[in-house]
């Protein structure tokens, strides 16, 4: 029997066959374990547009509680060729082509600002875009010939961070949210743009937030020029940097 | 215990000997300060408590007072007592009435410096006896009920709410956690004041405050009984109010407190002279209240890179425990930090945890080393982190650590579920109890790569500690040679609130606590 092809406009799940739409899934019930807790984790699946499901494994979490880990079988589909994500939209460059670039079409050093604003106290985000030694082998802004970065570290306020980009007449600003519990960083984030307008600064800079919770759309929807979520480095936030320089003509101070 | 590492006693020595000049020459700066926290951890000590009518701490109303009024060099127990003698109210009458406007601290007539002593010394007393009782119903509990076994399974609670927090970690007790720790609301180490009563709302966390102390301990203390074992609740002494959460914690019977000498400096920007004396102060309750310090050297390997910068671990420890030491801290009492957080694609990292592990258990062979899961490498792939944290509790039961912070598979995503974190407790109980006494039949290879890696960290670090020596803590500091952050002494927050002592200041607690019967 010859392996059924996939169609691009009705994906489901693949377990070890096409089509067989095979999830797996844990979750907690408030309820205690028995066979009635096991029933009603299975009724749940159901619910969630699981077929088959088995409750492979469920356990006491000792407060009246049960975890049960399930597998089951997905009926919906999604049609794959009707996406649409918007991205940041630029070719990326290694550290020696923005370098390159800079030189060429910028002539003159880029100021880079960032930091982890608000009450986030987590600077690992801004520390492996923008350190020397940047993360996984991809070098941080701060070595970059041509750019000057200053990382400002954690829980700065907003309005701290804007006098400083005045201040050091920044070219982009860099904000970073790794906390994002009970989404702590929107009004953040959004406090920031509204701070950045009131000053009258907001179109003479590019604005650039990151975080493991936050993604291109995310930020445009709050007014930033670009969101980089995880698993980006250095010169991804670099290339998009110079590149809307030119772009939106801010070479010139 | 011989080193299965063959270490340089000698070296060893050295380091340590430089740390300890280190820290005897830090703390004469210390000793000729006090700040405004401090003052406040005085005031709490001397049974003020409560809020104005705007919520504002007593502590605060009253230390406040003294600082506007040019004060707050003496100390506010000598405020205080003069005030008693004047008003011949206590503590707590006193703060009402410097609250609702009717009584100004450096205002009252001041009288004799020991006829102030001989009023504020028996209230101090009091106190110090509460803790002391604390201390011994701690050591009851241990003897009759018993405590679960070393390496102590830690978990955190992090709702933001005490009441959530108090069933989970009831949970948690039940399905296996030894210590658990309240992770405070982000930013409330920026606070310069404690918040006051229950609270149900914090951003991924719990505040802080004496009252959900009290109600978590009590709860603890509930299930404890239930499971047999004694659990420890831990909490988070740093920020810009170190020694009052020293002192809500002795006082309430907390069993573990992050404390760091360094940790707020660099990694919450909090100024470094003022960091240095809270963190005494606070030391010397935390010793006396017999509450196991954890030091946050762990940290440093989320900025720096655990390879490279292994010998800055070493070398705060040292100087970790000679502050420790200084503030009557006891070995035994003395949580200090590591991490593991080698990048996982490295060949043969675990040889290299594995090293620094057991070099951290050799130096410091009395401390229940607090051992700090990986991070910094945590993905979004719940199943290979589940396994990073097996391989660190491999490490840990290898090596003897004191205190396990359990990881979590969801780490880097959120805050642990109730689920989270059961799995992460099987999972070091199964890799301890399977392994238990495989760190008893193991010996490394003379002159092999897991030996070289230990006596090369130690050198690194015993010349760092030479250069520090050399070069002076604060200017160490200032050079980014910590965590490769740099921190100016004029520079963070909270230098407004340290102050030159007076010729007649006046800490009661100092003398009842380092010196004398323990």
């Amino acid at each position: 029997m010859a392996i059924q092809k996939v169609d691009l406009t009705k994906i489901k799940p693949y377990g070890d066959t096409m089509n067989d739409g095979m999830v797996q899934l844990s979750f907690t019930l408030p309820i205690p374990w028995g066979e009635e807790a096991k029933e009603a984790a299975r009724r749940l699946a159901l619910k969630m547009g699981l077929e088959e499901p088995a409750v492979v494994h469920a356990e006491d979490l000792g407060v009246g509680y049960t975890m049960f880990v399930m597998y089951g079988k997905c009926q919906h589909t999604v049609d794959y060729t009707a996406i649409e994500v918007p991205k940041v939209d630029v070719e990326v460059m290694d550290k020696y082509e923005v370098e390159h670039y800079i030189e060429d079409n910028i002539g003159r050093d880029v100021v880079i600002v960032g930091a982890c604003t608000g009450t986030d106290a987590h600077t690992v985000g801004i520390d492996a875009i923008m350190n020397m030694k940047g993360y996984a082998g991809h070098y941080g802004l701060e070595r970059y010939k041509g750019i000057k970065a200053y990382n400002l570290g954690s829980q700065v306020p907003n309005e701290e961070f804007v006098a400083k980009a005045i201040e050091l007449n920044a070219d982009a600003l860099l904000v970073s949210q790794v906390v994002t519990q009970k989404d702590v960083h929107i009004p953040n984030l959004t406090q920031l743009v509204e701070l950045l307008e009131a000053e009258g600064i907001r179109d003479k800079v590019v604005l650039v937030c990151g975080g493991p919770r936050v993604n291109h759309e995310l930020a445009k929807e709050l007014g930033y020029d670009a969101g980089f979520g995880s698993g980006s480095y250095a010169e991804d936030v670099a290339s998009f940097v110079v590149t809307e320089m030119t772009k939106r003509n801010l070479i010139k101070k | 215990m011989q080193s299965k590492l063959n270490l340089d006693q000698g070296l060893i020595e050295k380091a340590r000997g430089s740390a300890r000049r280190i820290a005897e020459d830090t703390q004469a700066f210390i000793d000729r300060h006090t700040t405004v926290t401090v003052e406040r951890a005085v005031a709490r000590l001397l049974g003020i408590d409560g809020v104005d009518e705007i919520e504002k701490p007593l502590p605060n109303v009253v230390v406040d007072n003294i600082k506007e009024g040019g004060g707050l060099a003496q100390g506010i127990a000598y405020w205080i007592g003069n005030a008693m003698i004047h008003t011949g109210k206590s503590p707590q009458e006193i703060a009402e009435m410097v609250a609702c406007g009717q009584l100004d601290l450096t205002k009252v007539p001041v009288a004799d410096f020991h006829k102030i002593q001989e009023v504020v010394t028996p209230i101090a007393q009091k106190m110090v006896d509460r803790i002391k009782g604390n201390r011994n119903d701690r050591e009851g509990f241990l003897t009759n009920l018993g405590e679960g076994p070393k390496p102590y399974l830690y978990v955190i609670v992090a709702t933001g709410n005490i009441y959530e927090d108090v069933l989970q970690a009831q949970a948690a007790a039940r399905q296996g956690a030894d210590v658990i720790a309240v992770i405070r609301t982000t930013a409330q180490s920026l606070l310069d004041y404690v918040p006051y009563g229950p609270t149900t709302e914090g951003f991924g966390g719990t505040y802080a405050t004496q009252e959900n102390f009290r109600i978590m301990r009590k709860a603890l203390d509930e299930v404890g009984q239930e499971v047999g074992r004694y659990i420890r609740l831990c909490n988070y002494c740093s920020g810009l109010c170190m020694p009052e959460i020293a002192a809500m914690g002795a006082m309430e019977r907390l069993d573990v407190m992050l404390n760091d000498a360094l940790y707020g400096i660099l990694f919450r920007d909090i100024n470094m002279q003022r960091t240095l004396v809270d963190q005494y102060f606070s030391r010397i309750i935390n010793g006396y209240a017999g509450i196991i310090i954890n030091t946050g050297e762990d940290n440093y390997l989320t900025t720096a890179d655990a390879v490279e910068e292994a010998h800055t671990v070493l070398a705060s420890q040292f100087i970790n425990e000679q502050f420790a030491l200084k503030a009557g801290i006891p070995e035994e009492q003395m949580g200090l930090g590591h991490a593991f957080e080698i990048n996982p694609d490295i060949e043969n990292g675990f040889l290299l945890e594995l090293a620094q592990a057991q070099m951290a258990r050799e130096i410091f062979p009395k401390a229940p080393l607090k051992y700090m899961p990986p991070t910094k490498f945590k993905t979004g792939n719940i199943f290979k982190g589940h396994i990073q944290d097996a391989l660190f509790n491999m490490i840990s039961i290898m090596t003897n650590q004191g205190i396990q912070l359990l990881g979590m598979l969801t780490e880097a995503i959120h805050t642990p579920l109730l689920q989270d974190r059961a799995l992460s407790i099987e999972n070091a109980k199964y890799v301890f109890n399977n392994a238990r006494d495989f760190g008893d039949e193991i010996e490394f290879k003379k002159d092999g790569m897991i030996q070289r890696r230990a006596q090369e960290v130690v050198k690194t670090a015993a010349d760092m500690l030479e250069e520090i020596e050399k070069e002076g803590l604060f200017s160490t500091i200032e050079q980014g040679k910590f965590a490769g952050v740099k921190r100016a002494m004029d520079g963070g927050k909270g230098l407004q609130g340290v102050t030159q002592k007076h010729e007649k200041y006046m800490n009661p607690f100092v003398d009842l606590m380092l010196g004398g019967a323990r």
